[in-house]
């Protein structure tokens, strides 16, 4: 999607990025009382075409330490990132196991091609763990150095499991060939202090720090459901550390049960070639290419080197999708308050933002120069990421602010305490419309005034979250855990929670109304671990370019993108430079939403990383190994079939009169063409109920066809034909799985 | 700041010369055989006009370079530090004049460093170096 405005002159930031609140002169005495618990040394390699055959496995209740090989099979079924961690957390886990139970794994895996440095988006990580929100895997892509330094040291992926007595910090020195848990006592224990402390601890000079990542968490991670985790890398323009964060499902939770206090892996100096690819030069060739497109084009279209995904803020609200007040609404009058001009010049343009080396998207913007108002750092200055789209939405609009600094703030302590910025965003939403119906007040939230907007408020009980005390360690829980307490205290309709409660399989929805958009509802409600947009977000085709008329072609978009972007996270991959640019005569493609040149471009650039051989199609057939193992991995947890891929109703339509009333017009109007009923002289509360059955059908009729197309059975259920033909029969726990099922 | 200039009413784009710039820049600086390989260009269009592709040191580089391996020296000349280089051709790609080059043999790219030998090497004294004001730097 393009900008109107596509010439606007650069607002620049007139904040000096270079001065922050530091946090690093009690360093040594944090650095003295560390105890070694235990030590393996290891025989650093780089990879070879993109692999280096063996996996990191570290058990920290047991503390041993040990290598595994790289199986043929993993590389053929898994490939890697998403895909060896599904893998390895089938082979640690059984039906019975739980979140916080020690067997529970959590792996971080980079992927094959995760490290080259001349395609922009190539340093991800991915991280898969059991989520303690949904009790099936939870998979999280993230930016930051941590995953290619782990991989250059010599790891294709980190495997931790057990539970440690005391807080630990795991060190992978990737240049000496050393491994360590050491008790670490004293660490401070939010990300933005910790993360700064522990780069310059092990940086054994400045500039080593670049060769230091860190992932670690916050004191929220510590009194919720809903901890992330943030991965670290130096920025040495601005002279700080930087954080991305793996943030959905609770990672950071089952992180901290763990009593992982971080891992900091030092690498060996990054350099173009360090996965030995097999073919260099085509790499290079298209990487550059993608490097002038971005050039040529991003200032006339998405403009993420200047704004970030916050691009878009003023384009869902003219559109009405722009979530407001719990979903409710698309757009609001304030919405210009946080839209992507107030970004741009509030984020620093000076410097370099790619949150892995190489990334001319460059998206990972930085707002410096915030000082914070409330909380534990009152009064420092910081620099805080972002805020992306998903955090100017989630916690602004959609909780009625928009106060810029507000929004800032709670960014910064959502990170900081290691919480998803999405699943707070929604779930603020959800407990402030509770409050505004009755369902909560004052003396429920124990003196939290919830009305929309108020940004103190929500602050506050993000604060008491972090110190594991009132109404904040309720809201920590996440939504699906409220309704239940809030219904076992009498304190709301548990069906009308039901409805406004936006979770599905017990993960918040991210920020996208998809009520105008069936196949989107899908997109949100059909995906693996969660309502989460990296699977589909397919409102602009659908809603806007109307490209899905029939429930064939929705079927089919929800066939191709949750696998094409599924394989994103196989190798390390970001989404984003796959469509937050295109060609310029890319809409004269026959198939302009998929982005022909830039899938050729991945197809490319894996082959020319792994030296096997692909084209569009078995990039397509890669990912549907991976994706159908999750799903039968979620059958496997008790979850995965059809009853588990229902949506909240107001994700689907209006759930309330006013809902239904702002935007009478239209739903009169779908009433009269669509469902074949006049509207006129009933009630609102009789067309609100018309409505929701035709809405209802007509998901259910969708959810039908998305099946069939996936080869799935009416319940959901991978048939034993689809498993035989990407091969993951040769395992005989899918196999009895399936069957057991009916597939 | 030093900067490589052409004047294009005496360059005749090699037509009776055979690229002594490209070659002499490419053997002497950067010790390879291929005039391909130099950092500067001269193309002859064949209807009696022609570009010179040359790294006029504004800075662009410098700015997009996620390694600061980009820097320029007491000259004002931007050199490239290949301890920091992580070869991801940012600086290649971003360079609107296309004079950031690469060797596909090696993972770090190279440029003009305004070091006079194409001057030196032109039969037709069309380049020469000069002292301009750097500029500021931009936000790409």
């Amino acid at each position: 999607m393009s900008h109107p405005e596509s010439s606007t002159p650069i607002v620049r930031c007139e904040v000096d990025f270079t001065q922050r609140t530091e946090y690093h002169h009690g360093m040594e005495a944090i650095k003295a009382a560390h105890k070694l618990l235990a030590e393996a040394t290891f025989t650093p390699t780089l990879p070879d075409k993109g692999y280096t055959n063996r996996t990191l496995y570290v058990n920290v209740g047991t503390r041993e330490i040990m290598e595994k090989p790289v199986t043929q099979q993993m590389k053929d079924i898994f490939l890697g990132g998403r895909g060896f961690g599904l893998w390895h957390l089938w082979n640690a886990v059984t039906p019975a196991t739980r979140w916080n139970d020690p067997a529970n794994e959590i792996i971080i895996s980079p992927g094959p091609v995760s490290g080259t440095t001349q395609y922009a988006g190539s340093g991800k990580s991915l991280v898969v763990t059991l989520s303690p929100q949904t009790d099936i895997p939870i998979d999280s892509n993230v930016g930051g150095y941590f995953g290619p330094l782990l991989k250059f040291s010599g790891f294709d992926a980190l495997e931790l499991q057990g539970k440690a007595d005391q807080d630990v910090i795991l060190f992978i020195d990737g240049q000496k060939g050393v491994i360590r848990i050491e008790a670490a006592p004293l660490e401070p224990v939010d990300s933005h202090v910790l993360a700064e402390v522990l780069t310059r601890m092990y940086a054994e000079d400045d500039a080593d720090r670049v060769n230091i990542s860190v992932v670690s968490t916050g004191a929220g991670a510590d009194h919720s459901l809903i901890g992330m985790l943030n991965f670290s890398w130096w920025d040495h323009r601005r002279g700080c550390v930087r954080l991305k964060q793996a943030g959905r499902g609770g990672i950071g939770t089952v992180f901290r049960d763990k009593r992982i206090r971080a891992l900091v892996c030092r690498g060996p100096v990054v350099k173009g070639g360090l996965n030995n690819p097999a073919d260099p030069e085509t790499i290079a060739r298209t990487g550059i290419k993608f490097h002038k497109e971005m050039r040529a084009n991003d200032d006339s279209q998405c403009k993420m080197r200047r704004n970030g995904t916050a691009h878009i803020v003023e384009i869902m609200d003219a559109y009405d999708l722009l979530p407001t007040h719990n979903f409710q609404y698309g757009s609001h009058p304030d919405t210009h308050r946080i839209a992507s001009p107030v970004w741009q010049a509030r984020c620093t343009q000076e410097t370099v933002d790619g949150c892995w080396y190489g990334c001319s998207m460059a998206c990972a913007k930085g707002a410096d120069g915030l000082v914070l108002k409330t909380g534990p750092y009152k009064g420092h200055t910081v620099t805080v990421d972002g805020p992306e789209y998903e955090n100017a939405a989630g916690l602004g609009s959609n909780s009625g602010v928009f106060d810029p600094d507000d929004l800032l703030e709670l960014n910064f302590y959502c990170d900081t305490y290691g919480i998803c910025t999405i699943t707070w965003g929604t779930l603020t939403a959800f407990v402030m419309e509770c409050y505004q119906r009755g369902i909560l007040n004052l003396e429920r939230t124990g003196g939290l005034d919830l009305t929309w907007g108020n940004a103190a408020a929500d602050l506050e009980m993000m604060h008491q979250m972090a110190r594991g005390e009132g109404f904040g360690l309720i809201a920590g829980q996440g939504i699906h855990k409220m309704k239940a307490i809030f219904e076992a205290r009498g304190w709301g309709d548990p069906k009308l929670m039901a409805d406004i409660g936006m979770e599905c399989k017990g993960l918040e929805y991210s920020q996208y109304m998809s009520k105008e958009s069936l196949a989107q509802q899908g997109g949100y409600a059909l995906t693996n671990k969660g309502p989460q947009h990296d699977e589909a977000w397919l409102i602009f085709m659908d809603m806007v370019n109307k490209q899905l008329p029939t429930f064939e072609d929705k079927a089919e978009a929800l066939y191709y993108f949750p696998l094409f972007r599924t394989w994103f996270g196989l190798n390390g991959f970001c989404k984003l430079p796959w469509n937050d640019v295109v060609p310029s005569d890319n809409a004269s493609t026959s198939e302009p939403a998929k982005v022909p040149e830039h899938v050729q471009n991945y197809v490319d650039v894996f082959s020319a990383t792994t030296g096997i051989r692909i084209d569009k199609d078995e990039l397509i057939h890669q990912s549907a190994k991976v994706y159908n193992f999750q799903r039968i991995f979620n059958i496997r947890m008790g979850k995965g079939t059809r009853s588990f891929d229902i949506p909240p109703y107001r994700s689907v339509g209006p759930v309330t009169r006013e809902e239904y009333e702002s935007r009478a017009e239209r739903y009169d109007k779908q009433m009269m063409e669509e469902i074949g009923v006049d509207p006129a002289g009933r009630t609102t509360d009789e067309k609100i109920a018309i409505t929701r059955d035709h809405r209802m059908k007509r998901y259910n009729s969708l959810v039908d066809a998305v099946y069939l197309r996936r080869g799935w059975t009416p319940d959901g259920v991978p048939t034993l034909a689809r498993i035989q033909e990407l091969g993951l029969d040769a395992f005989p726990e899918v196999v009895e799985i399936v069957k057991n099922h009916g597939g | 700041m030093r900067q490589l200039r052409i004047d294009l009413t005496k360059c005749n784009y090699g037509r009776d010369c055979h690229h002594e710039c490209e070659s002499d820049c490419a053997t002497k600086v950067f010790k390879v055989d291929d005039p391909a390989l130099a950092a500067l260009h001269i193309r002859d269009h064949g209807d009696g006009k022609g570009t010179a592709i040359l790294c006029d040191q504004c800075g662009d580089c410098v700015v997009v370079c996620p390694a600061e391996a980009l820097k320029r020296n007491r000259l004002g000349v931007v050199m490239i530090n290949k301890k920091l280089c992580v070869g991801c051709y940012m600086c290649i790609g971003f360079c609107e004049k296309e004079a950031f080059e690469r060797n596909p043999d090696w993972i770090e790219p190279y440029k003009c460093t305004s070091c006079g030998i194409c001057v030196k090497a032109c039969p037709h004294a069309a380049l020469e170096i000069v002292e301009v004001p750097e500029p500021a730097p931009r936000i790409i």
